[in-house]
């Protein structure tokens, strides 16, 4: 295996990157079990960060360290230029209300409807906004999360899986916020639907000059939408760019994953797509 | 902030409602309060705001959209924002639709006839069904899941000893105090051990044990199977060719049906005993008599009374446990409610069969 260049390390802070995410040293563990070892990470202002690693790598448990689900044994996690360890939850607030999340199954609240879901955030936030204001607030999201106006009044158990997760883009859109956590958004969706939804997530990225963490399985949202990639692999992120920056790289896990026959077929479809 | 921010003033031609700063969801409430206050016709100058968001922009939008307001003075990005949030107006309603007054009250009506109705046929339909279940075990025994019915032996049984033995120790106590207390106007104290003797082994024994095994276990069961019913674990189950009768249902309602025997008579003793306590402290009555007096006053067919109507307890509960379990569609909320149901239709159905039980063994002439 060949040394990292300098430009792929996770600990490289890219030229003219404005730092939203910066983990740094993160250790992780259950037990005897160690998730995370000196794992380091950045993700910039406005760009969309993939990422992939095998089953069991870590993936989510990064995830939820954070977002403050999960208190790591070691390491610091920054976000939006707030230290995330040890705070306090008034504090955390301030954060929270500063980015959205859409969790892998969507977790809308089952006895609320769509629009109420919407509403939940808005609420605990603005308690002040009035009923006509607020209910149109929740309209023109679920709108942007790219459900018809008569999802609102639905239940979550009535909707399908692709709702389900429009409906909690359009709850982690509630608050405009700066930075966006996905967990894998196009996981369980049809290939038509999840490359609706990739396109829904680039579209909304550029109006509302969004950050996005992607955590993905999916080839093909990698090549349509990501700016770059980081790879998770022997319990740290081994390396972060873009696909070709990554191919280059002899690392046999990425090898396999982009030079596999899916990951093949989803380049070429891009490469197609990109040249046509 | 807000003050110093925005400026209201009267303009030759109506309003002009100028704000500076960030138009935002921080100050969505605000905002929206002074556009309100402004009347007609209304101009929105935005040249002099930093930062806008959906929100801000929605408000904006609306304002222009339902009051004709002129917006003067915006920066390319905030027209293409506005322009941008207008492209999702698509009203949505927040709630279903519900009919209003008279109506309604004759449709909750006629959803509660049909909710019961179909409740009790799926009662009946989950009946046979058990009992199919049973007939299948005994047809092909090897179908038998001993270890399920042991495990739930030792969950609805064995860790029920401690709380139902206490609970029965301080109802013996309780009925031997308050009996002496009255019979002792009579001067005719000594007949406390019958009452204790009778109630106990006829009556309260078997039913306390029965509430509190609803409680426990009616409750467990509902709860479990409603989950597992979410989580399509129930569905997986049936795809597989497992039958969810015989894997959980059946279990269930044997451990109930063993169970509850053993416990209301573990029931008795203890009430006994607690009752014994209390006379040989309080009315000094050495525990010898009370035993040989208990063993004269307290007919044999008493505990057969008290014995015979507890499996069928048992049977009550887990039935209705399971049933309520099955029924759980959609939303957890729904555990929770179909979870309620359950202890309260066991122990309500459990009461109505003692008095029915006790109507027939007085008839049967073992009084």
């Amino acid at each position: 295996m060949t040394e990292i260049p300098k430009k792929l390390d996770p600990r490289t802070v890219p030229d003219g990157c404005k730092p939203v995410i910066e983990v740094r040293g993160l250790r992780n563990s259950f037990g005897e079990q160690v998730i995370h070892q000196d794992l380091d990470l950045t993700v910039c202002r406005g760009e969309i960060l993939g990422v992939v690693g095998g089953s069991g790598t870590g993936k989510s448990v990064l995830l939820r360290s954070i977002i403050g689900l999960q208190t790591p044994d070691e390491g610091a996690i920054d976000v939006l230029g707030e230290n995330m360890i040890g705070r306090d939850e008034d504090e955390a607030k301030n954060i929270r209300r500063r980015w959205g999340i859409l969790f892998q199954n969507g977790a809308l609240f089952s006895t609320l409807t769509v629009a109420e879901n919407v509403e939940v955030p808005i609420r605990e936030y603005f308690p002040h906004l009035k009923p006509p204001l607020l209910d149109e607030i929740a309209s023109y999201k679920i709108a942007m999360g790219g459900l018809p106006a008569n999802a609102g009044p639905k239940f979550p158990s009535e909707l399908s899986g692709g709702m389900i997760k429009r409906a909690g883009l359009a709850r982690a859109l509630a608050l405009d916020p700066e930075l966006l956590f996905l967990d894998e958004p196009t996981a369980g969706l049809d290939p038509i639907a999840a490359a609706a939804f990739d396109e829904l997530i680039r579209s909304l990225q550029k109006r509302l000059d969004l950050t996005v963490f992607l955590i993905t399985h999916d080839l093909d949202t990698l090549h349509s939408i990501c700016d770059r990639i980081a790879v998770l692999a022997d319990k740290k992120v081994v390396a972060v760019g873009t696909i070709p920056e990554l191919l280059a790289l002899d690392h046999p896990w990425i090898q396999e994953y982009f030079n596999g026959p899916r990951g093949r077929a989803a380049a070429d479809s891009y490469e197609h797509e990109v040249t046509a | 902030m807000a003050d110093r921010d925005r400026q209201e003033g009267e303009h030759p031609n109506g309003s002009v409602y100028r704000v500076a700063g960030a138009l935002t969801i921080t100050r969505a409430a605000t905002t929206q309060r002074e556009i309100d206050a402004l009347p007609d016709p209304l101009t929105i100058d935005l040249s002099e705001i930093n930062r806008m968001d959906t929100v801000g922009a929605w408000i904006i939008y609306r304002t222009v959209r339902d009051r004709g307001a002129k917006v003067i003075g915006a920066s390319r990005d905030e027209v293409s924002l506005l322009e941008q949030v207008g492209e999702f107006d698509k009203p949505a309603r927040v709630l279903p639709e519900e009919p209003g007054g008279a109506i309604r009250v004759f449709k909750e009506l006629g959803e509660w006839v049909v909710e019961t109705g179909t409740t009790l046929v799926g009662l009946l339909g989950f009946f046979g069904a058990t009992l199919i279940g049973f007939a299948n075990v005994i047809r092909r025994p090897r179908r038998f899941r001993v270890n399920a019915v042991i495990q739930r032996f030792d969950v609805v049984g064995v860790r029920a000893l401690g709380i139902i033995g206490l609970m029965s120790f301080l109802i013996g106590i309780v009925i031997a105090q308050q009996g002496s207390v009255q019979l002792a106007q009579f001067g005719a104290q000594i007949y406390t051990i019958n009452l204790i003797g009778r109630i106990t082994v006829r009556e309260l024994g078997t039913l306390m044990t029965a509430i509190m095994v609803a409680g426990r276990s009616g409750s467990a069961f509902a709860a479990q199977l409603g989950t597992m019913k979410i989580t399509e674990e129930i569905d997986a189950m049936r795809t597989i060719g497992v039958s969810p009768v015989e894997a959980l249902v059946i279990p269930r309602i044997i451990s109930a049906v063993v169970m509850m025997p053993l416990l209301s008579f573990w029931a008795m003793l203890m009430a006994l005993l607690g009752g014994g306590v209390f006379v040989w402290f309080s009315l000094e009555i050495p525990p010898i008599t009370y035993i040989q007096r208990l063993q004269e006053v307290t007919p044999i067919t008493d505990l057969w009374v008290g014995l015979i109507k507890a499996p069928v307890f048992g049977f009550i509960i887990a039935l209705a446990g399971c049933f309520q379990g099955m029924l759980v569609e959609g939303n957890s909320e729904e555990v929770g409610t179909r979870t309620t149901t359950a202890v309260v239709q066991s122990i309500f159905m459990v009461i109505v069969l003692d008095s029915v039980f006790a109507v027939f063994f007085s008839n049967i002439g073992w009084i």
